[in-house]
């Protein structure tokens, strides 16, 4: 359970203090992560099945780690097609899963509400590896911690330290990008205002969705006013696809205006302002390698503590957690 | 003397004759033989105990969907004017857009065989505008108003060929048929499944802009005015919608509107609360609240002349599935009234008005028989409980389709007694309590 929730479908459900609840017991997992022999047995005994209706490597090889360092059993069900006229339905597949006696579902889908269609029909827990455009909730909790790990200064560190959860508030975060297909930036809007943060929308209008406001962005249009005086900017992935959407004319025009390079980033961001991108990168186009490789990324950070807040979760959620989080993890 | 039927004590509502009162409706030989404040009951003849409760005419259904040819396993003609008569429709009109689709007097005279077999609401076939519903071809008008085709449609599929269009707009004038029309640019549309607003972006589902009804409205207007042809817009959905139908009926175009119980009860954010629930997904989907007041203030001047549900049965296997998935559409005869009562409960419409909008209105949009108790007008009755209280349970429906927002509510309002031509063909159990 994370607080009283048996699913993690979304961060728009959950309270500030659902999630601090998570990352806190990330901090745990993160040494153990980190340990030379990387293997507990808490989770022994315990299945997870990885249901990928979309092409994905880094989520489902994170999600995968993070249920195997836990000692749980994780099987990966990769459907090439999510098509109804292809196959049998979702709801289908979901319950014959199910009938395997799985303790935690992972899926991952292009349709918004997938993962909520799937928990509304299994009994065991679903955890949303991303859905459509709709949310991208541990990304949006590996997201959060990064920035805390950063805000608090031990970015990086060799030793393992406990992030202060508490210097998001206040501070001013920057996502530039398509928003409008955007699942991450969806989560992270709702993690980062629950926290106290500011946050600021950038991409050209098609690529700013109806109403963002209500979820407490502010928007803007020109790369420069959304990252002047930000303490990190995310930048999101420009798919190819969208061209022909058409939501942009090209890369080569959307980098001239909202990628950031070197030079954009050593003119306009403040010194100790961090870059995120969820990944993968289009290197070139939303952002330049020096920058993607650059003092201010963060990325590999994320990709980290991705694992680390991927094991809490299936942690919480795989049942009668409570107690052992108590002893086990901890101890 | 069992053709007579005394209708007692009930308050007569009939807009089309100015009656709002408590009065004695006689029913005689299959019509209206009298309304009147006192009347002897001879003996023998049957009464219905009418006190506490609304006696209107039959409700009228300018938009339905039978299923029937193609998708019996959804409603056929016969479940499906059962429930529209368990609502107090005594007609509906069936949409086009069977497999195959009502382009051809065959296809029209099967389903007015079943409606005949059926015995139960009248059915008026709309045929198609064009043939097959492809958009290319028109369909042959004259033919379909001969076998009984009353209106013209290729509803689910707008006239996407604005050429297309005026030319069925004008050549519909020569049967005095009117168009009703779905409209909707497909192109802005695009993959859209929901209306596009902060609900949507919330829910990360893909938007349909109010726009893309509004461009279409404004196209069609454009061409009833340069044809002079009939035309009706279906389930209209949207603020700039009601004002360019309100400015074209100011300027006397030949222009009738309606719109659905869902578009005046639910906005999009009822999406987000439902968690993705598809019995909120219909076309158009369900639309701001700045939209759903626009839409309830332009029933309640006019603007928009009638309701008619969008009745559009589907089973589970086209709706448990995700949300991008599913098929449009929920299913609406049996919970219209509770549904649109509210809105007169909550005053936001006479309760005149809300008889008008699903009588004389309608009656008069597509020049139908029925809308009115006059004497001599056929007897199509409805007796109406506005304070009955009841779970909606899909399972309790005639229907065959089960895909109601208001699975599990409670509903205020509920018709218990329905006459078409003087005939008693539904009376809810425990009516009369």
């Amino acid at each position: 359970m994370i607080g009283k929730h048996r699913h993690l479908t979304g961060l728009e459900p959950l309270s500030r203090d659902d999630l601090l609840s998570v990352m806190e017991l990330a901090t745990s997992m993160k040494e153990v992560l980190r340990r030379p022999i990387k293997k507990v047995p808490t989770l022994r005994g315990k299945a997870v099945v990885n249901l990928f209706f979309e092409a994905s490597t880094r989520t489902r090889t994170s999600f995968e780690t993070a249920a195997k360092i836990l000692s749980a059993d994780a099987v990966n069900w990769t459907s090439s097609s999510s098509s109804v006229t292809k196959g049998e339905t979702l709801v289908d597949t979901a319950r014959n899963i199910e009938a395997m006696h799985p303790d935690i579902l992972v899926i991952r889908h292009p349709s918004s509400g997938a993962p909520q269609l799937v928990a509304d029909h299994v009994s065991c827990a679903v955890v949303s590896a991303g859905d459509g455009a709709h949310e991208h909730p541990t990304q949006g909790l590996l997201d959060l911690y990064t920035l805390a790990e950063h805000f608090t200064g031990i970015a990086g560190a060799p030793a393992v330290a406990a992030p202060d959860f508490g210097t998001l508030a206040g501070k001013t975060v920057a996502i530039v990008g398509d928003v409008s297909h955007s699942r991450v930036a969806r989560s992270n809007l709702h993690g980062l205002t629950k926290l106290g943060a500011k946050v600021r929308v950038c991409g050209p209008p098609t690529m700013i969705p109806e109403g963002i406001e209500a979820m407490g962005a502010e928007v803007h249009h020109q790369l420069r006013g959304a990252v002047e005086g930000a303490d990190a900017v995310i930048m999101l992935r420009i798919q190819h696809e969208r061209i022909g959407d058409p939501l942009i004319p090209g890369t080569r025009e959307y980098s001239k205006f909202w990628g950031l390079n070197e030079k954009k980033a050593a003119e306009w961001l403040t010194p100790s302002c961090a870059i995120l991108h969820p990944g993968p990168i289009n290197r070139g186009v939303e952002l330049s390698p020096e920058v993607a490789d650059g003092a201010r990324s963060v990325i590999l950070d994320q990709v980290e503590n991705g694992v680390a807040v991927r094991m809490a979760v299936l942690y919480l959620l795989a049942g009668g957690a409570h107690e052992a989080a108590e002893g086990g993890a901890r101890s | 003397m069992s053709d007579i039927i005394f209708i007692e004590g009930g308050r007569v509502i009939d807009p089309a004759s100015g009656v709002d009162g408590i009065r004695t409706v006689v029913v005689r030989d299959g019509k209206v033989a009298e309304v009147a404040e006192r009347l002897e009951r001879p003996r023998d003849v049957r009464a219905v105990d009418a006190r506490g409760k609304w006696v209107t005419p039959g409700f009228i259904d300018l938009h339905v969907h039978l299923r029937e040819p193609g998708q019996e396993y959804k409603e056929t003609v016969a479940t499906g004017a059962r429930a529209a008569v368990a609502g107090g429709f005594t007609a509906v009109c069936a949409m086009p857009n069977t497999a195959p689709p009502n382009d051809n007097a065959s296809v029209t005279q099967l389903i007015l065989a079943r409606a005949e077999a059926a015995g139960l609401a009248r059915v008026f076939p709309v045929g198609c505008i064009s043939k097959g519903q492809k958009g290319e071809e028109l369909a042959e008008y004259g033919e379909l108003a001969a076998s009984g085709c009353v209106a013209l449609s290729d509803d689910g599929r707008p006239v996407m060929s604005s050429a297309l269009m005026r030319r069925a707009l004008e050549y519909a004038r020569a049967f005095d048929l009117p168009l009703t029309v779905h409209e909707e640019d497909l192109l802005l549309v695009g993959k859209g499944v929901m209306h596009e607003g902060p609900a949507a972006t919330r829910l990360g589902l893909k938007g349909v802009p109010a726009a893309s009804e509004e461009v279409m409205v404004a196209r069609d207007l454009a061409l009833a005015e340069l044809t002079g042809g009939r035309l009706h817009i279906a389930h209209l959905s949207t603020a700039g919608s009601v004002r360019a139908v309100r400015e074209a009926k100011r300027r006397g175009l030949p222009v009738t509107a309606e719109v659905t119980p869902h578009h005046l009860a639910l906005v999009d954010e009822d999406v987000a609360r439902s968690r993705y629930d598809t019995a909120f997904k219909m076309n158009p989907p369900l639309r701001s609240a700045a939209d759903r007041a626009a839409v309830r203030e332009g029933l309640a001047d006019g603007t928009i002349d009638c309701i008619a549900t969008d009745h559009a049965p589907h089973s589970a296997v086209e709706k448990d599935l995700e949300f991008d998935a599913a098929a449009n559409g929920i299913v609406g005869l049996e919970t219209a009234f509770a549904v649109c009562l509210a809105l007169a409960r909550e005053g936001a419409l006479s309760e005149r008005r809300l008889v008008e909008a699903l009588t004389s209105s309608p009656a008069r949009a597509f020049r139908l028989p029925g809308g009115s108790l006059a004497r001599g007008a056929p007897a199509d009755v409805a007796v109406l409980d506005p304070a009955r209280e009841w779970r909606c349970d899909p399972a309790l429906f005639h229907s065959k389709s089960k895909n109601s927002p208001w699975k599990g509510a409670t509903l205020v309002g509920r018709c218990t007694l329905t006459l078409v031509g003087g005939r008693i063909v539904h009376e809810l159990a425990g009516g009369g309590r």
